[in-house]
């Protein structure tokens, strides 16, 4: 018997069977895929290793620090700051056809920025940022609520409030169209106050510490195991149904799978509202390069471009891919430790907004060729606002909705997942609970920080 | 335990939590909220702490008792006496 059993061993469920774990619970980790992360792993390829998930690290804020996701989370897994060796980015773009914006990491440039290309939105500019202060992530009531609708009451020029959404829909905005103000605001503190960073080996380090951290405190990781149903009595969860047929028994169970798709594992629901579920899948272009990009006249850290005054979010409605705006990312351009040197080839990896219901309908054939396909057309539409690299590109890969589906196995391949999110954790029943992107926090950092606030708010209390 | 070691334990528990923080400074009958950069995370943390090393139960309507480092050593005493220092 468990005192509790996670689901998933992505960033969310290890950073909970750390917390408990290290209170004396018995804890297992089950894991569907062959390897941990879900939506941010990693795998080796001809001899290279590769990153999915995140180009960045958000939150990032300097050691010493003491506010914020970053140094709550290592205060609460006890790690050091230097556990996590992460570098700080160089410096990123948001870039339009006849404007761009460089930010960095803090709050400085982007107001300069902002001062110089938008003079006569300084002062508003200024109004934002004091009601993004004021907005209280930890009062729940304040969540939901328009974002453009207090853009647009704050900031008279359109542009700027495209340009401004464009980076926090991009990483971490599970809505269509419009924002969450709550979200909203904890995006924009996570990118433009504190910032980007990764460490030199990437997104495993971070994985491969919390693993062996939650297992020097006696918990269990069991990979290839997947939970088939929860099996539920009296009203309670009493344990899980493995692929294999196993039964584990738990006290309580803590779900990273999903809203939708925990609901659905339990032995009790019949029906789901799949509509929940998110919308928003991607691709991810993945160019090896001869060259360090910097070579190539490149040393933007993130890119997000979008090809018109207009920023649109939304699920493609009539092509596999849209491609009027992306996100370019080089793991090259952070500032490294001199000890580190360069990573070993030049990468630059492309992100686009994918229709999942297409990829996934695809037959084997096709799906290889409209790999290639939209392989040309992202990097073609990419290159509009960064140096031609075609010329050096030695090995590519590519994801897709079908992938992150593999990963996550999040419905649709929804990569930020559903939109109405499950912030205080409760399901139907009253020892099930989510953590992960359902649960509301996006990112290496919020998951993390949605694990150990979960744990703390209902596996502990006792 | 003593109060002088409860006061010791407290102090081994904070620099757990908060290993960044200079605790050589700390003010006993200051709140520890004005001296450190603690949130209600990490004030759940000692609770948790005290429970793991003691199995000392605080109940949540005492978690006020904890606000400084006189006011928890002079909650704990009673709760402690008899407890060997490990």
């Amino acid at each position: 018997m468990y005192d509790t059993i996670i689901i998933g061993a992505g960033m969310s469920g290890l950073a909970a069977g750390i917390r408990l774990a290290h209170f004396n619970q018995r804890v297992c980790v089950l894991e569907r895929h062959y390897t941990i992360g879900g939506l941010n792993s990693f795998y080796r390829l001809g001899g290279r290793d590769y990153d999915v998930g995140l180009h960045a690290v958000t939150n990032f804020t300097p050691k010493g620090a003491k506010k914020g996701p970053l140094a709550r989370l290592l205060r609460q897994l006890r790690f050091k700051w230097e556990d996590f060796s992460l570098s700080p980015q160089i410096g990123s773009t948001i870039a339009f056809p006849d404007v761009q914006l460089q930010f960095g990491n803090g709050l400085e440039l982007l107001e300069a920025e902002i001062a110089a290309k938008f003079p006569a939105q300084k002062d508003a500019f200024q109004q934002l940022l004091a009601k993004i202060i004021d907005y209280d992530d930890l009062d729940e009531n304040n969540f939901g609520g328009s974002t453009r609708a207090v853009l647009s009451a704050t900031i008279s020029d359109p542009l700027l409030i495209e340009m401004l959404l464009c980076p926090l829909m991009w990483y971490g905005n599970a809505r269509e169209h419009d924002m969450d103000f709550g979200q909203f605001c904890i995006m924009f503190r996570s990118i433009f106050m504190e910032g980007f960073a990764r460490p030199f080996a990437g997104v495993r380090l971070i994985l491969k510490n919390l693993v062996r951290r939650f297992r020097s405190l006696g918990g269990e990781l069991k990979l290839r195991s997947g939970v088939e149903r929860i099996k539920v009595k009296d009203g309670k969860a009493i344990g899980v149904v493995l692929d294999s047929g196993e039964e584990l028994e738990g006290r309580r169970i803590l779900s990273s799978a999903g809203l939708v798709e925990t609901i659905r594992l339990c032995e009790d629901i019949t029906e789901v509202d799949e509509q929940q579920a998110g919308q928003m899948s991607f691709t991810e272009s993945i160019s090896i390069l001869d060259k360090q990009p910097k070579q190539l006249g490149f040393d933007r850290t993130i890119v997000f471009y979008n090809d018109s005054d207009t920023f649109h979010w939304q699920r493609p409605t009539d092509a596999l891919c849209d491609m009027r705006t992306g996100v370019i990312c080089s793991p090259n351009n952070y500032m490294y430790d001199e000890s580190d040197g360069d990573l070993p080839d030049g990468v630059i990896r492309i992100t686009t907004i994918a229709d999942s219901d297409r990829w996934m309908a695809l037959s084997e054939d096709e799906y290889k060729l409209e790999k290639l396909r939209w392989y040309d057309r992202t990097i073609a539409s990419a290159v509009r606002f960064i140096p031609d690299f075609r010329g050096h590109v030695i090995d590519t890969d590519m994801f897709t909705p079908n992938t992150i589906r593999r990963f996550t196995w999040h419905d649709n391949g929804a990569v930020y997942g559903a939109p109405e999110k499950r912030l205080d954790g409760t399901t139907h029943l009253p020892n099930l609970f989510l953590c992960g992107t359902d649960q509301g926090f996006v990112g290496i950092i919020g998951s993390i920080v949605s694990g150990i606030s979960i744990a703390n708010q209902h596996c502990l209390r006792e | 335990m003593t109060p002088a070691e409860i006061r010791d334990e407290i102090l081994d528990i904070l620099e757990d939590i908060a290993p960044d923080e200079d605790l050589g400074d700390l003010k006993d009958e200051v709140a520890f909220r004005e001296q450190l950069e603690l949130d209600s995370m990490d004030f759940l943390d000692i609770v948790m702490e005290l429970r793991k090393r003691h199995r000392v139960q605080v109940p949540e309507e005492d978690y006020g008792q904890l606000a400084s480092m006189q006011s928890t050593v002079t909650y704990l005493t009673p709760l402690m006496k008899d407890l060997q220092k490990a």
